[in-house]
């Protein structure tokens, strides 16, 4: 039998190794520890102040925080999954609006974005697809000032084109023989889904629950599974792979959409020219054309 | 084959494998430092975490077993076969390490969906549906993972020495005897690398997984979904609870290899 073993010398080789080349050798060793110890603290110092020098010279310029103040620099917004579309159109509003102000946009689950926000990511406001998760980030007084509501959501049933399970209402969900997939309890399309079928009395056994509204869209588009519970705006810029099935009022639950300038927001000034924005009519009438009720409605 | 002299001592290289281990060392050390210690045992003895571990286990343990069963005649073929296309049949197989691993479950359910070029017929005739079922959990890692066996264990037959397997031929074995006296020895530590790199990556799958078999708990939920779901919902303490276990079964895996490999 052939075995490739290795040769028994080289064991003994390393272990009888003169005594005096050792201490040379710790004592190399603690020269170079001392070298790399150095060179990791000058970097760290390096990169440290680095980043601390634009975020300075940026709390600089917005000192006076007023309102005649003219917003400029980059402004980070964390928002909701759910905004993408209409988000990404009202940023490029705002941009022309005020030249010299970018607007980065970071979209994820706003569970997701709560995590971030309370790990320290730079964000300079948060817009929330429910409120539990804007009072997560007032409660630990992460915000500055109180939240406000620009928009409005609802839930409605998505199905392939055609609705070739003819799934007609809430309690068809219902039956074991559809395959129905829902967010995660914990996103805010999963605590919407939860509300709806309370309301409506019945048990849904979901296949999945997706991390966020778009893992829910992919499913029913690819026709993997039969149903989802999702937004009304999720439906509406869904594609053409799929359709809604309405929920009627006495059966839906309206979710309040919150936003707010965070209290360790970068760019204050931005901030706060940015929520008025949302707020204003232009913004609004965008927000409408994506399936968005009114706040105040 | 060792018997060289030491090699002298580089304070450069000796610097920088010193930063590229404090590198590693740190995340480890902020695992193990944000741990919820006091709410440990309750965490990982709660139902759902060792639902979670469970399926992870019996997903990557069974897709490194089709990842041998499948991907071993496949590498053989990749060394030694002689045929047309072997290049673009190396890129195909490498192709799932390349794919992020979201697009690579979106053309698994192109492909083995309920809507697949492959699933639709299979669930008409048989009504068999992989997306949702522990199976599409163990096809998506299998997926991810295999190309890791494939590639091992292709460069492992590559760098044997053959002439060692004629002369046996040589000597009157058979050609069973051969592969399993000579070549199967030889090859071992590569076979043993593969095994370990794909169950490794099996173990910690996560976005073929979500997008192909969705996130079910006690059904399709693994662990690295249970971890994500965890983290995404403000928990942040079960997350890293949950990671720690999966670090601690690789780091034991890990270590038991190089131990029983010898090759430190």
């Amino acid at each position: 039998m052939v075995k490739i073993t290795r040769p028994v010398e080289w064991r003994a080789a390393s272990r009888d190794r003169p005594g005096t080349r050792l201490s040379a050798r710790r004592r190399s060793t603690r020269l170079v520890a001392g070298v790399c110890v150095a060179v990791a603290a000058l970097a760290l110092t390096a990169c440290s102040s680095s980043s601390s020098s634009p975020a300075a010279s940026g709390s600089t310029s917005p000192g006076g925080a007023s309102a005649s103040a003219k917003p400029s620099g980059t402004l980070v917004v964390f928002a909701a999954a759910s905004l993408n579309a209409a988000f990404d159109k009202i940023g490029a509003q705002f941009e022309k609006a005020n030249p010299g102000v970018t607007v980065k946009f970071n979209y994820a689950g706003s569970s997701s974005l709560v995590t971030s926000i309370k790990q320290g990511a730079p964000a300079d406001v948060f817009a929330s697809a429910n409120t539990q998760n804007m009072t997560a980030v007032t409660d630990e007084s992460l915000a500055s000032g109180t939240p406000q509501v620009f928009a409005r959501n609802q839930a409605e049933i998505m199905v392939e084109k055609g609705n070739p399970k003819n799934i007609k209402s809430v309690k068809d969900l219902a039956n074991p023989a559809i395959k129905v997939v829902l967010c995660a309890p914990a996103v805010p399309c999963g605590s919407l889904a939860k509300q709806v079928f309370e309301k409506a009395g019945v048990t849904v056994k979901p296949v999945s629950e997706e991390t966020s509204v778009s893992g829910v869209v992919t499913k029913v588009s690819l026709g993997e599974a039969d149903a989802g519970l999702v937004y009304v705006t999720d439906v509406k810029a869904g594609g053409d792979k799929i359709e809604g099935v309405p929920i009627p009022a006495d059966q839906n639950v309206i979710a309040d959409y919150p936003i707010v300038q965070l209290k360790d927001a970068p760019n204050a000034a931005a901030a706060a020219a940015f929520i008025s924005y949302v707020l204003s009519p232009p913004a609004q009438e965008v927000l409408a054309s994506y399936g968005f009720l009114p706040p105040g409605s | 084959m060792d018997d060289r002299p030491r090699q002298p001592f580089n304070p450069l290289l000796a610097c920088l494998a010193a930063l590229a281990a404090l590198f590693f060392f740190f995340p480890l050390l902020g695992l193990v430092t944000g741990a919820p210690w006091g709410r440990m045992v309750s965490v990982i003895t709660s139902k759902s975490s060792l639902d979670a571990l469970q399926i992870s286990l019996i997903a990557s343990l069974s897709s490194t077993a089709l990842a041998l069963l499948f991907g071993f005649p496949l590498a053989w073929m990749l060394a030694r076969g002689q045929f047309r296309g072997k290049g673009l049949l190396r890129g195909l197989t490498t192709l799932p390490m390349v794919l992020p691993p979201v697009v690579g479950g979106i053309a698994l359910l192109l492909a083995y969906g309920r809507r697949g070029i492959v699933g639709e017929p299979l669930h008409k005739a048989t009504g068999l549906s992989l997306p949702f079922t522990l199976a599409g959990v163990i096809v998506a890692e299998s997926f991810v993972a295999m190309p890791f066996f494939v590639i091992t264990a292709e460069s492992g037959l590559r760098s044997m020495n053959r002439r060692l397997e004629d002369a046996a031929r040589s000597l009157g074995a058979s050609r069973w005897t051969v592969f399993r006296r000579v070549t199967l020895p030889l090859i071992w530590p590569a076979l043993v690398a593969g095994i370990v790199l794909t169950w490794a990556r099996a173990l910690g799958e996560f976005g073929a997984t979500i997008t192909f078999a969705g996130n079910l708990p006690g059904v399709t939920q693994t662990m690295p979904l249970a971890i994500y779901i965890s983290q995404s919902s403000n928990k942040m303490d079960e997350a890293i609870a949950l990671s720690l276990i999966l670090v601690l079964v690789s780091l034991v895996v890990m270590i038991f290899r190089r131990e029983r490999s010898g090759s430190d």
